[in-house]
């Protein structure tokens, strides 16, 4: 008959108090989030005593986590990017030529003159001017190829290297592009999230988003114009070898070379060569200092590799310029005077000491390995965030009271017993979404809203499953048993089929939209929990208490 | 005393004139249709590319000269709308202005936003953009392609679940009354001229949800009582079945209602295009399980011997006949 293990219940009022417990904190969501950025502070080593006070505002032994709040409602900046990954294989086979110049030089007697020839960015072209050298050409520059470092291309080489006529033809291989894509995507977000931390903003996401699309939200941010200048579309500095000076950028540079401006000098440019010498992966530090004359300055230290490569090349062109550029434009030209072995180094400029600081900022970070292009860029005010919580608020308010006062006229004390696990179903619904650490968007506001509307239907189901039976069953316990127990299939088949769609806008959609598929899915789930159980066990308790003769639902 | 949205014991009859309900559904569905090829949807950013700008201030919004100041920047189409909502305050004003996705550029540039604030600024100088957002082309063209894969996916998902639970007739009859009501929304969106975007497309999803919902409710009762009234014929099965369920069938379309409508209404403007989809759908959808989805399961007919094991597939015990 009607019974419900002991067990059964604890349980059920365990999950009930637990929902409570994980719940509460968003209701004093100012106290708390002073007090998990506090704890914050605490633990990246601020320890002082402001932050203790504030730490101390909410107690420890409580679970702090809360809702986050979506861009919409808090406001802040959404930018989606995509990587330029093709950039990297151009640098890469930049950097190339230099080795290839290496290996075939010391050969000349078979293969003749060596000459880069104009190509598309992705591909190194060589002419050599002894045809019949071709296949020792060849061979010498497959012998630069080294194997792939990723686990579907295990087996191949890097590079693919073919002869047209007496020009040689290097591409990046197919697994090496795909390899090298990964790597430039990793590179990215981690040199994102590094800008984006370095100016300290709450709860940035930097998520990937396909192959080669990265997208940005951070909270409280004025404007997506800011995000992007923080992120900087490409810091890329490079130690390049300074062949000469020209009167303009449209001056013809010769292949291999390029033309860039300078950064202070209006009207000045540098022909240089485009394969540099050193970049600004290969550094390790970079600081804001001072040089000797007491000029704003930027000290740096390259690692291992770099420093080897700028000591050998320091050492051999003692007398002449090399420049250091960022995001193609010269910082400065200085002329080597000695061998600097060290790896590390000062970047002089007309600097003031704030452009010091944000070009180390910049060094530190790294150089992004490709440029952005902005597919997508969004700004919502904080205001226009803070209206629509409000308006929230309020609505969600007049549905709960419209939907409880509603369920208490149409089934009375079983719509009290109703009410009771609609108030526990959100508040399980926002235990759920705090513990996963959840965003709760607008639409996902309107996914709550439409979930109270929804919740009650497995309660109607049963209640009214238990209103036929009472007309045809042996006694009031039989009726309510079988009510449950015939509404069942109607209740999970409906809320299945309405979880699937949850689960599709999910995966297929993006941002509010999503935020709006998880209060959904998490409504579905708190909603078949709450009537199934919790309504059974209010009923179960006041039946067994009172032992009514009849029933009235 | 109860409240109750019908009366205690109902025996309509809901298939006394079945094409008279197929012909209403049929004939709005071509309306629908006929409005989307000739009117089309007014689509958002996030499924046209292009700009939109929230503005503030606190005088009140003249579109005219709004649309005259911006006239000069020489950005194409730009449209301009009031926002009217209960819940502003006496001075907030509110417009959204649409620029269009530029020639060659993916998302708005710095400059454009500036240029448009310093015009508006002389119209009303406190005016403030309290969003700004920008969808390049090439997102854009992507997003309605995802939207379309995720409608046609949960349609799909349903078709196979309900074909698992009950039997293809369910399934078809269910299906095609999702497709009316998704059909039937857009309709609305295309008539009224509301925006229709990346919100939208959930809301659809979430119509799409519900309309299952209140549909696999009654085909549980149809099936429920295609066991236990074997001599009555499917007419009369489905009579009763959507009679016993009709109580509910209102009760949560109404308390639905009552939840969206408050949402609606109080809510504000951002997502009352999302909030009325939705309200349509439960509309729409309550219908259609009754007069599309059972309507056409009649139709279909359906194998009424379910229990048993079908002759083809046998049992492990032979066949005793006296």
């Amino acid at each position: 008959m009607l019974q419900i293990d002991l067990w059964k219940r604890v349980l059920i009022w365990g999950v009930v108090a637990l929902g409570l417990l994980f719940a509460m904190p968003n209701g004093f969501y100012t106290r708390v989030e002073q007090h998990n950025d506090a704890v914050k502070a605490i633990e990246a080593g601020a320890d002082t005593s402001e932050n203790r006070e504030a730490a101390s505002v909410w107690p420890s032994y409580l679970p702090s986590g809360l809702v986050n709040l979506g861009l919409d409602l808090r406001g802040g900046a959404h930018l989606l990017a995509e990587v330029r990954t093709g950039d990297v294989y151009a640098s890469r086979m930049e950097a190339l030529w230099p080795d290839v110049r290496d290996v075939l030089r010391p050969e000349r007697d078979t293969v003749g003159t060596i000459r880069l020839v104009p190509s598309e960015p992705w591909e190194l072209r060589v002419r050599i001017s002894e045809p019949s050298g071709i296949d020792r050409a060849l061979e010498l520059v497959r012998g630069l190829a080294r194997p792939v470092v990723s686990l579907t291309g295990a087996g191949s080489t890097d590079l693919e290297v073919r002869a047209e006529d007496n020009v040689i033809i290097v591409t990046l291989s197919e697994a090496e592009m795909q390899a090298t894509d990964e790597r430039t995507m990793q590179q990215s977000l981690e040199i994102i999230r590094r800008r984006i931390d370095e100016v300290g903003t709450r709860e940035p996401t930097i998520q990937r988003q396909g192959s080669d699309r990265i997208l940005i939200q951070v909270p409280g941010l004025g404007s997506a114009q800011e995000l992007k200048d923080i992120i900087g579309t490409t810091a890329q500095l490079t130690f390049q070898p300074v062949v000469g000076r020209a009167a303009s950028a449209d001056d013809p540079a010769g292949v291999g070379n390029e033309i860039l401006p300078s950064l202070d000098d209006e009207g000045v440019f540098y022909i240089l060569e485009q394969a540099p010498v050193v970049t600004g992966e290969e550094l390790t530090n970079a600081q804001p200092s001072f040089d000797q004359n007491g000029r704003p300055a930027v000290s740096f230290t390259f690692d291992a590799t770099g420093a080897r490569k700028f000591g050998d090349y320091t050492a051999q062109n003692i007398g002449s310029p090399f420049a250091i550029v960022l995001d193609d434009e010269v910082i400065s030209a200085p002329v080597i005077q000695s061998h600097i072995p060290g790896g590390s180094g000062i970047i002089t400029g007309n600097f003031t000491v704030e452009e010091s600081t944000q070009l180390a900022v910049l060094l530190r970070a790294g150089a992004l390995p490709a440029g952005l292009d902005f597919l997508e860029e969004r700004t919502i005010g904080p205001e226009l965030g803070q209206d629509s919580i409000d308006a929230g608020k309020i609505a969600t308010i007049v549905a709960f009271a419209a939907v409880l006062i509603f369920m208490f006229a149409s089934y009375g004390l079983f719509g009290v017993f109703a009410n009771i696990a609609l108030v526990v179903n959100i508040v399980l619904l926002f235990a759920v979404l705090s513990m996963l650490g959840a965003t709760l968007t607008l639409p996902g506001i309107a996914g709550i809203v439409l979930t109270v509307g929804m919740a009650v239907d497995a309660n109607v189901l049963v209640f009214e499953r238990i209103r036929e039976e009472l007309k045809t069953a042996r006694g009031p316990a039989r009726a309510i048993e079988l009510g449950y127990e015939k509404a069942l299939s109607a209740i999970v088949d409906a809320n299945i089929t309405t979880f699937i769609t949850a689960v599709i806008l999910y995966v297929m959609g993006s941002g509010p939209v999503r935020g709006f598929a998880v209060t959904l899915g998490i409504g579905i789930l708190t909603s078949v929990f709450t009537a199934l159980f919790l309504t059974r066990v209010l009923i179960v308790m006041w039946f067994e208490r009172r032992r009514p003769k009849t029933l009235e639902v | 005393m109860r409240l109750r949205l019908v009366p205690q014991n109902t025996n309509w009859d809901f298939f006394s004139r079945p094409t008279l309900w197929l012909g209403i559904s049929a004939v709005m569905i071509v309306l629908a249709l006929v409005s989307f090829g000739v009117r089309g949807l007014n689509y958002g950013i996030d499924f046209k590319g292009g700009t939109t700008i929230r503005t503030e201030s606190a005088q009140a919004v003249d579109v005219g000269a709004y649309r005259d100041a911006m006239v000069t920047l020489g950005l194409g189409d730009v449209v301009i709308t009031e926002v009217f909502d209960p819940n502003f305050r006496d001075d907030q004003n509110v417009a959204m202005i649409r620029i269009e996705a530029q020639e060659g550029q993916e998302s708005v540039t710095p400059e454009v936003i500036e240029q448009t604030r310093t015009a508006l600024q002389g119209v009303s100088p406190d005016i403030k953009f309290v969003s700004v957002e920008s969808v390049g082309p090439k997102v854009s063209g992507e997003l309605i392609q995802t939207a379309a894969i995720a409608v046609v996916l949960a349609i799909g998902a349903v078709l196979i679940y309900i074909w698992l639970r009950f039997e293809w007739q369910f399934a078809l009859g269910a299906v095609i009354a999702l497709v009316h009501d998704v059909v039937l929304t857009i309709g609305v969106f295309s008539e009224v001229g509301i925006r229709f975007d990346l919100t939208t497309i959930a809301a659809l999803l979430t119509i799409v949800g519900y309309s299952l919902n209140d549909t696999v409710v009654v085909f549980d009762r149809v099936r429920e009582n295609l066991i236990k009234y074997k001599s009555k014929d499917l007419k009369e099965v489905l009579n009763i079945s959507i009679n016993e369920t009709l109580s509910r069938t209102f009760m949560t379309s109404f308390t639905t209602l009552l939840a969206l409508i408050a949402l609606f209404v109080l809510g504000g403007d951002v997502i009352r295009g999302f909030v009325f989809a939705m309200i349509w759908g439960v509309i729409v959808g309550t219908y259609s399980s009754i007069f599309v989805a059972s309507a056409i399961l009649l139709r279909l007919g359906v194998k009424r011997d379910w229990t048993k094991p079908t002759d083809t597939t046998g049992n492990q015990f032979g066949n005793v006949d006296a």
